[in-house]
């Protein structure tokens, strides 16, 4: 925590966007966070990621529950709209508002508790009904709030701080987004913004249900020997699977990828992600490769990151449901309310 | 790369812009933050300790550090450190206590010191403290050289001067005053062990053009200047031509418009970009209404019936030859001429030493002066020494007070018995300014203000003598807020590898985008790499040894604002803010720490 605002001097020679804007301008207040916390450099990453994409920030959605990682919203994009919901319940809110108005872009950022515990039930219903979102979990294996328990995703076997070994299995947060349905599926490190801000990138711009496992330490709960969420374990056991470029649609693509050695698949936008895997074997369409390859790393006790898992062009709930294909707040009082004959041919239709 | 040495005194030195870039190597941040505590008696000292003459800097310092404020290149202006000198001075109360005292016991050695300049009274103030015994002779019967000939009173009052002039006087100076030394060979025959000659640049450079030789009414500006500050002078005619773009046609031009000139205007060869003036000068004499026209070259000074009219001027233009030299080439326009009543030259000023003579073993250079070595000031006569102007031509005050310093330094260092060559080294010590988690012992946060403009006296009143101070100076409360402007560039940041975890939390709040996390490599290539732009190559790296990723954390410290906010954010303390204070040798052993 810092008691004085940052400088709002910057770089003199800091690129802007297509908007005109730095970096800096995608900032929010000064983080109250511990020195050295992951969430803070998952923040900079989003930062830096809708820094490159060129979002409007007004026209972004944050939406986050309760903990640690729920108080980071604040602490990036601050003139984007924020909702800091109940414990475990962004997923309602974020549904909330984005079927009253699909117009905005939706990032949801929660952590290991809000989504794993209290808020299991919510973020399975959430991904099943693919949402058109960006859900990133901050996932740290401890309840930093309330003085570090293991978290439902601490790994079985590993040290808490105090010595005590974590006997309860840890919940994967991929496997179960997997299994439920989500159509971009990724885990990354807060310490490697190489991987994260691209993954960021295509999360935002994927259409349908984006979720990011963001492996993010407690520095000052879970950072000890003996923990499997600390800098060093990660940076140790951490295998970088399928590397992704996110290539945004203006861009010419100039190099044709070789087949084999990596994939171009286009967005809904005509942006490419374009992946590598280090594996051939490795198919990043295929759920059940993904499945296998996160099961034998887990085995190895390794940590595999990058975009595991995309399907592009599928359908999400707007779709699913039939929505109108505008905000609600666009809609005019016609629209809204069409009158009497309108309501009397709904009700003859359910005769 | 190699790891940074920051055991070497210069780097951190140079981060402080300031501090590297005053001859003197005075200490700016260090005495801006006891302005800013409102502690004047101290910051004066420490001023006084570096550049003796805080009072008199303060108003008309060259000010090299303004130019290299790093909050120039971080906003508009630079800190008014100048200005914010004036306050300590304004505001002490009395030193008298505070000024160190002789030692009661003399070391029996005895130096003369030619000429009462900046320079040499430096030499005098330095050399009293170590007990030598210290004669000074000038030729007029008031000190201050060029500071009080050729600086006009409305800049600097001639008591700050004097004040400050008497404290060196007090510390037991044997004066001679009216004095003129007109034989050098003569004067090595008295019984002095050392010897320094800091006797100025005296003569005005003359424009040899048609009609100088009849003409009456054209003067050298800087001996006009003195003539008006020994009261010689008491008019000017109402059309005043000045030639020169330097500071010192700045202050003929201002002084003559106080001098009953009502049309005055100063007239420069090239563009008025080029000129040699201070652009804070030429904004301050064009605010008092005098024009100045470029791109025009002399001609003549034109006469009738004997009498000055005008000074005829041919209109040119830059071009660039093929070499990328740049030459003024004649705009085919017909000449202009501009009617004038006086005309002061300021075309440049020259050393003079008619008093030397050839044939008593000083080496002269291919300028006709004698050659003098730039880091010993030491003639090729041994125990002979040059100082200021008289050295090296014309500078400013600054630079002669530095000058100062050195021979000091080397006079000391002859009269032991000792080399010269082997200066005393400069030194490095850091000191955290860590108070608490999140509290620093030195204002870190980075106020956005911008430059304060110092009050001035209402101009009808200012032109109306030449005795009135144009600038009021900084109250204590506009320095106050002025100082809070500054960056702490000599709180440092600190880096210990060993306790780096690599969590990015510095690279993530660091508001300049400073600090980067890399792989090596040689400096060129490494630069651009960097998480910004490094292109300031006058700014060093601060490279680590080699981290846990195989690694090395880099930080430009080009645009770092000293917030501290590495530190704050630093899970382990692996970055520290620590104030780093250079001791810069000086003859006194109380060199400064």
């Amino acid at each position: 925590m810092t008691c004085v605002p940052k400088s709002k001097f910057h770089h003199p020679q800091l690129p802007v966007n297509e908007l005109g804007l730095t970096y800096r301008d995608y900032e929010g207040s000064m983080s109250t966070l511990c020195a050295g916390c992951g969430h803070d450099s998952v923040g900079a990453a989003v930062v830096q990621a809708c820094f490159e994409l060129s979002l409007p920030a007004h026209r972004v959605a944050k939406l986050s529950g309760i903990g640690c990682s729920s108080k980071a919203p604040t602490y990036f994009l601050g003139k984007s709209h924020g909702f800091n919901s109940v414990h475990g319940r962004m997923p309602s809110v974020a549904t909330g508002a984005n079927l009253a108005n699909r117009e905005l872009i939706y990032l949801g950022m929660s952590g290991d508790g809000d989504s794993a515990s209290i808020g299991l039930g919510q973020f399975a219903h959430v991904v099943r009904r693919k949402l058109n979102m960006t859900y990133i979990v901050a996932n740290n294996g401890a309840y930093g709030l309330t003085k570090g328990q293991p978290s439902a995703t601490a790994d079985r076997g590993s040290l808490m701080k105090g010595g005590k070994e974590v006997t309860d299995e840890g919940i994967d947060l991929v496997s179960l987004a997997l299994s439920m349905g989500a159509t971009y599926v990724a885990r990354s490190f807060s310490g490697d913004k190489e991987e994260l801000v691209p993954l960021i990138k295509g999360a935002l711009s994927h259409k349908g249900f984006a979720f990011i496992d963001v492996m993010s330490p407690c520095v000052t709960f879970n950072n000890h020997q003996g923990s499997t969420k600390s800098y060093d374990y990660l940076r140790d056991h951490m295998e970088s699977l399928i590397s992704a470029d996110f290539i945004p649609h203006k861009s010419e693509i100039t190099v044709q990828s070789e087949p084999g050695e990596a994939q171009d698949i286009f967005m809904h936008d005509g942006s490419v992600m374009r992946l590598r895997a280090a594996d051939e074997s490795y198919d990043p369409c295929s759920r059940s490769s993904a499945f296998a390859a996160i099961e034998a790393h887990r085995e190895k006790g390794e940590v595999l990151t990058g975009l595991l898992y995309l399907e592009s062009g599928a359908s999400h709930l707007h779709e699913n449901l039939n929505t109108v294909d505008k905000a609600l707040n666009g809609l005019g009082y016609k629209e809204l309310c069409p009158g009497d004959e309108v309501l009397k041919e709904l009700n003859e239709s359910f005769r | 790369m190699f790891p940074t040495d920051t055991k070497d005194p210069d780097h951190f030195h140079k981060v402080v812009d300031c501090q590297w870039a005053c001859p003197a190597h005075t200490p700016v941040p260090e005495y801006i933050r006891l302005i800013a505590a409102g502690r004047y008696d101290d910051a004066y000292m420490v001023n006084w300790e570096s550049n003796v003459f805080p009072g008199v800097l303060g108003r008309v310092c060259d000010r090299p550090c303004e130019t290299a404020c790093r909050r120039g290149r971080v906003e508009e202006q630079p800190v008014a450190i100048c200005r914010l000198k004036r306050v300590a001075a304004d505001n002490k109360g009395t030193l008298d206590e505070r000024f160190p005292k002789v030692p009661d016991e003399k070391n029996g050695k005895k130096v003369a010191l030619i000429g009462a300049g900046p320079a040499s009274l430096t030499v005098a103030r330095d050399l009293l403290l170590e007990g030598y015994e210290v004669s000074l002779f000038e030729r007029g019967q008031q000190l201050g050289g060029m500071m009080r000939s050729d600086i006009p009173s409305f800049r600097l009052p001639q008591n700050v001067l004097d004040e400050e002039i008497e404290t060196i006087l007090n510390l037991g100076v044997d004066l001679h005053s009216g004095v003129n030394v007109t034989s050098l060979k003569e004067f090595l025959k008295r019984d002095y062990d050392a010897v320094f000659v800091g006797t100025g640049a005296p003569r005005g450079r003359n424009l040899d053009l048609p009609g100088r030789e009849e003409a009456t009414n054209i003067y050298m500006g800087i001996d006009w200047l003195s003539q008006v500050a020994f009261d010689h002078v008491e008019s000017i005619g109402k059309r005043v031509v000045v030639l020169g773009g330097g500071n010192t046609a700045m202050d003929c031009c201002r002084t003559a418009r106080r001098m009953g000139g009502e049309n005055v205007t100063v007239v420069v060869r090239s563009g008025y970009d080029e000129m040699k003036a201070s652009d804070w000068e030429k904004e301050e004499a064009e605010a008092e209404g005098i024009p100045i026209l470029d791109y025009r070259v002399p001609k003549e000074f034109v006469h009738e019936n004997g009498k000055l009219t005008g000074v005829r001027f041919e209109k040119v233009r830059k071009e660039l030859d093929e070499n990328g030299r740049r030459k003024l080439v004649p705009t085919g326009e017909p000449d202009e001429i501009i009617e004038c009543d006086d005309v002061l030259l300021a075309v440049g000023q020259e050393n003079s030493f008619p008093w030397i003579e050839r044939d008593i073993g000083i080496e002269f250079n291919e300028w006709d002066m004698p050659a003098v070595d730039e880091e010993t000031f030491s003639s090729s006569k041994a125990g002979l020494f040059f100082g200021g102007d008289a050295a090296f031509g014309p500078k400013n005050i600054i630079t002669a007070v530095a000058h100062g310093h050195q021979a000091a330094i080397s006079i000391d260092l002859f009269c032991r018995g000792e080399a010269i060559e082997s200066r005393p080294a400069r030194g490095v010590t850091l000191a955290s300014q860590r108070m608490g988690m999140h509290d620093w012992s030195y204002n870190s946060e980075v106020h956005h203000d911008q430059r304060f403009k110092v009050p001035m006296v209402e101009q009808s009143k200012a032109l109306s003598s030449i005795k009135i101070e144009v600038e009021l100076g900084f109250d204590p409360l506009l320095g106050h807020d002025e100082a809070l402007r500054c960056l702490n560039c000599d709180v440092q940041t600190v880096f210990e590898e060993k306790l780096c975890i690599e969590c990015d939390s510095c690279v993530d709040v660091c508001p300049m985008d400073c600090i980067s996390f890399v792989q090596n490599g040689d400096e060129g290539e490494l630069r651009g790499r960097l998480q910004a732009p490094s292109n300031n190559l006058n700014q060093p790296l601060l490279v680590s040894e080699d981290l846990k990723t195989g690694r090395v954390m880099v930080k430009d410290e080009n645009v770092c604002l000293h917030c501290g906010f590495c530190a704050e954010r630093c899970p382990t303390g692996a970055w520290d803010m620590q104030q780093s204070i250079i001791s810069i040798p000086q003859a006194s052993c109380r060199s400064r720490s």
